[in-house]
């Protein structure tokens, strides 16, 4: 009886969770990206069926990682019996990008406590974030963001476990030709796109894709890493350009 | 590698992502940044984006394409050009796939 209470209880607190605007704006925002991730995360799994880990430990690595580029990185070392600090070392090298996610989080939700700080930045991923600044290209006083956050996020996490434990199960059915992947890679281009708001965000992007691809042959995926600080030294020399290039003139 | 060993990967690989995604969300106070840096880390999610996806557009095995004939780079560029006209994330993704996949399976690209 109380257990059922408590459950009951849960579904009402769920229910009207779901029910706030901001929860269902962001919601509704992460859909149309859901076509993306589901082929990404068919493909995440289909290759981590191949890796032969066995359908439990890859569920179990996907779901507290939670970070396919991740993961996607660290199977061929996984299937190579690469040392155990050669998967980490990539694995912090493919991550790195979200400490500059976790950077501009900052301001939004500073008022929350930090377990809920925390446990909002488990959710972090490329998806969400674009679909953020997009909506909240600054903090609105009193706006409860971590709300339109959630809605995305959780919509993510749906889409992204769910198709990935079919790719897991599915695993062999789905021939590589198809290029299901690609979608995943539309998906993250389309995202590039909705952050192109200054011709320096331009600048950014181009360096950045011009670094990763020079220095991709680079141990570790570090060249995401030397990608981003490219990017970030050009942006600061434009930012720095600019009012100079202003001053000289009479 | 041992399902223990991947066991153990696995946690490592938790831990390491956690610790990336709450960084700046641990302490309530700001961290002391040299304003450029504070500046210059505006740019780094736009290329972090860029820098993930650029790779898989113009690689192959880790060698750049060496042909215009690749279904990739039209789907890419349909998908942009699809962008730029409509702004819209889901017809981005299914008209820059679409071209691919017309490009492979009817051009055998």
């Amino acid at each position: 009886m109380s257990l059922k209470s408590c459950l009951e209880s849960l579904r009402v607190e769920a229910l009207a969770f779901a029910r706030r605007p901001l929860v269902r704006e962001g919601a509704r925002d992460a859909v149309p990206m859901a076509i993306g991730i589901a082929a990404w995360g068919i493909v995440a799994g289909v290759a981590m069926a191949k890796s032969g880990m066995g359908v439990p430990l890859a569920i179990f690595m996907s779901v507290i990682t939670y970070a396919g580029s991740a993961q996607i990185a660290a199977l061929p070392l996984i299937a190579a019996d690469a040392p155990m600090w050669v998967v980490w070392a990539t694995t912090l090298c493919v991550s790195l990008r979200f400490m500059a996610f976790s950077f501009h989080y900052r301001p939004y939700f500073a008022h929350l406590p930090r377990g809920q700080r925390v446990a909002l930045s488990f959710l972090m991923g490329d998806t969400n974030f674009a679909l953020f600044v997009r909506r909240f290209a600054e903090p609105a006083p009193g706006c409860k963001h971590e709300e339109y956050f959630l809605g995305s996020a959780l919509m993510t996490f749906g889409v992204w476990q769910g198709s990935l434990t079919l790719g897991i199960v599915a695993g062999h059915g789905i021939p590589a030709s198809w290029g299901l992947g690609f979608a995943g890679s539309m998906a993250l281009l389309a995202l590039t796109c909705t952050q192109l708001r200054s011709p320096s965000t331009w600048v950014a992007a181009v360096v950045a894709a011009c670094a990763a691809v020079a220095a991709y042959a680079l141990p570790l995926k570090l060249n995401i890493v030397v990608a981003i600080a490219a990017a970030v030294a050009v942006g600061v020399m434009a930012d720095h350009a600019r009012p100079a290039r202003r001053g000289t003139k009479p | 590698m041992s399902a223990l060993e991947i066991f153990i990967t696995s946690l490592g690989m938790a831990a390491i992502t956690l610790s990336c995604r709450a960084s700046f969300l641990l302490s309530k106070e700001d961290l002391p940044m040299p304003r450029w840096l504070r500046e210059g880390l505006r740019y780094a999610p736009t290329a972090a984006l860029a820098a993930v996806v650029a790779p898989e557009l113009v690689l192959t095995q880790g060698h750049l394409i060496h042909t215009w004939q690749d279904a990739r780079i039209f789907g890419a560029l349909a998908g942009l050009a699809f962008y730029a006209w409509r702004r819209s994330l889901f017809g981005t993704i299914v008209c820059g796939t679409g071209v691919m996949l017309a490009l492979r399976f009817q051009l055998g690209w």
